[in-house]
């Protein structure tokens, strides 16, 4: 949710015209961003403290191998895109301040050149991302409809395994 | 305010800034000198700098009581940095400085008290968007080869000057508390340089 929230304002908010409601929008958009970074740290943390719990590895699915890719690139994305908007704004000069009271050290000095470098690698990161989490939807959405398997139903809490089909095959 | 009003108060600004100063004043070098303004806006701290000022000042350290400056500052050469061209265009318009009816500041001095050392407490006016009001910087002064130099800074309030009026006056987005700092380095020679 907060990715798709951060990807729709950070669409929305380079097309406003200059306002008091664009800065508003810059720094929501940048706090989100060190949000999912600090979730993104302690999600990790708790997986290797859990060392990869084995219920993740039950289901042994053809297809496996390509979760085990995805999700690898999709926790990596997670903490590049971030990282690189962090790094953008430092070379255009604005710090972050973590809702407006912590302020979070520039990575990079001020620097136009890096500030354009630094934009286009979070443009094309972001669009790497964007993919991977409407694939990781529908991969979610495949088990829980077509597979009938419980991995949707691990990572939505309250929601309940579908019927197995009566006839199966 | 209406143009001629607006005229008047540009000259008023001039004729002060003539009237205040001694022959024996010296002027600043623009190269060296700078003048930068800080704001906060949703509480990240922005620095901007003014690109054109000029300038005379005369400072004596045996008669600190008498020092004068002027300095006048072309506010459409305010620069937040490469990339933030959007910035300084809306720092033009009429909510903020207002340019084409107010093109310049001017900031005098008139009277220093000595606070110890290389520092004085400065007393002045800043005359800003056809107000003037006083002002207190806090300057240290120091002797380099062949030049004597002036930091100082003083705080201001932006909405005292009717600076970012309309959607910009919430002070939760840009804070109503503005940094102003200055270095003023005065070449030694034409002016009495006390040693």
């Amino acid at each position: 949710m907060l990715v798709a929230g951060a990807w729709f304002v950070g669409h929305w908010m380079t097309d406003l015209s200059f306002s008091p409601l664009k800065l508003k929008v810059y720094s929501w958009h940048k706090w989100t961003g060190v949000l999912v970074f600090a979730l993104l740290i302690v999600r990790v943390g708790v997986r290797i403290a859990a060392r990869l719990s084995p219920r993740i590895a039950a289901p042994i699915h053809s297809d496996n191998r390509i979760a085990w890719g995805t999700h690898l690139l999709l926790y990596g994305l997670l903490a590049l895109v971030p990282l690189s908007g962090w790094l953008f704004s430092s070379a255009a000069g604005f710090t972050t301040v973590w809702f407006g009271l912590w302020p979070i050290p520039d990575l990079v000095p001020k620097d136009a050149q890096l500030k354009d470098l630094f934009r286009a690698v979070h443009d094309t990161l972001t669009s790497v991302l964007a993919a991977l989490v409407v694939l990781h939807l529908f991969a979610a959405l495949k088990h829980h409809f077509i597979d009938r398997d419980r991995v949707l139903v691990r990572m939505v809490p309250g929601l309940k395994p579908r019927k197995p089909p009566d006839h199966p095959g | 305010m209406t143009d001629w009003k607006t005229h008047i108060a540009n000259a008023a600004g001039v004729a002060l800034v003539c009237l205040t100063l001694p022959a024996a004043a010296a002027s600043i070098d623009p190269n060296r000198s700078s003048l930068t303004a800080t704001f906060r806006q949703m509480n990240v701290p922005v620095e901007g700098a003014f690109k054109r000022i000029s300038g005379d000042v005369v400072f004596d350290v045996a008669r600190p009581q008498d020092a004068r400056a002027a300095l006048d500052i072309d506010l459409a050469s305010f620069d937040l940095g490469p990339g933030t061209e959007d910035y300084a265009v809306e720092t033009r318009r009429k909510d903020w400085f207002d340019t084409t009816r107010f093109p310049r500041a001017t900031f005098t001095i008139a009277g220093a008290r000595p606070l110890g050392g290389d520092r004085f407490e400065a007393r002045g006016k800043l005359s800003l968007k056809g107000r003037v009001l006083d002002l207190v910087a806090n300057v240290v002064r120091r002797s380099e080869a062949g030049v004597q130099v002036f930091e100082g800074q003083l705080p201001i309030r932006r909405l005292a000057f009717g600076i970012g009026e309309g959607e910009w006056r919430d002070p939760s987005v840009v804070a109503d508390e503005v940094v102003v700092r200055f270095r003023l380095v005065v070449p030694a020679g034409a002016a009495a340089v006390a040693k």
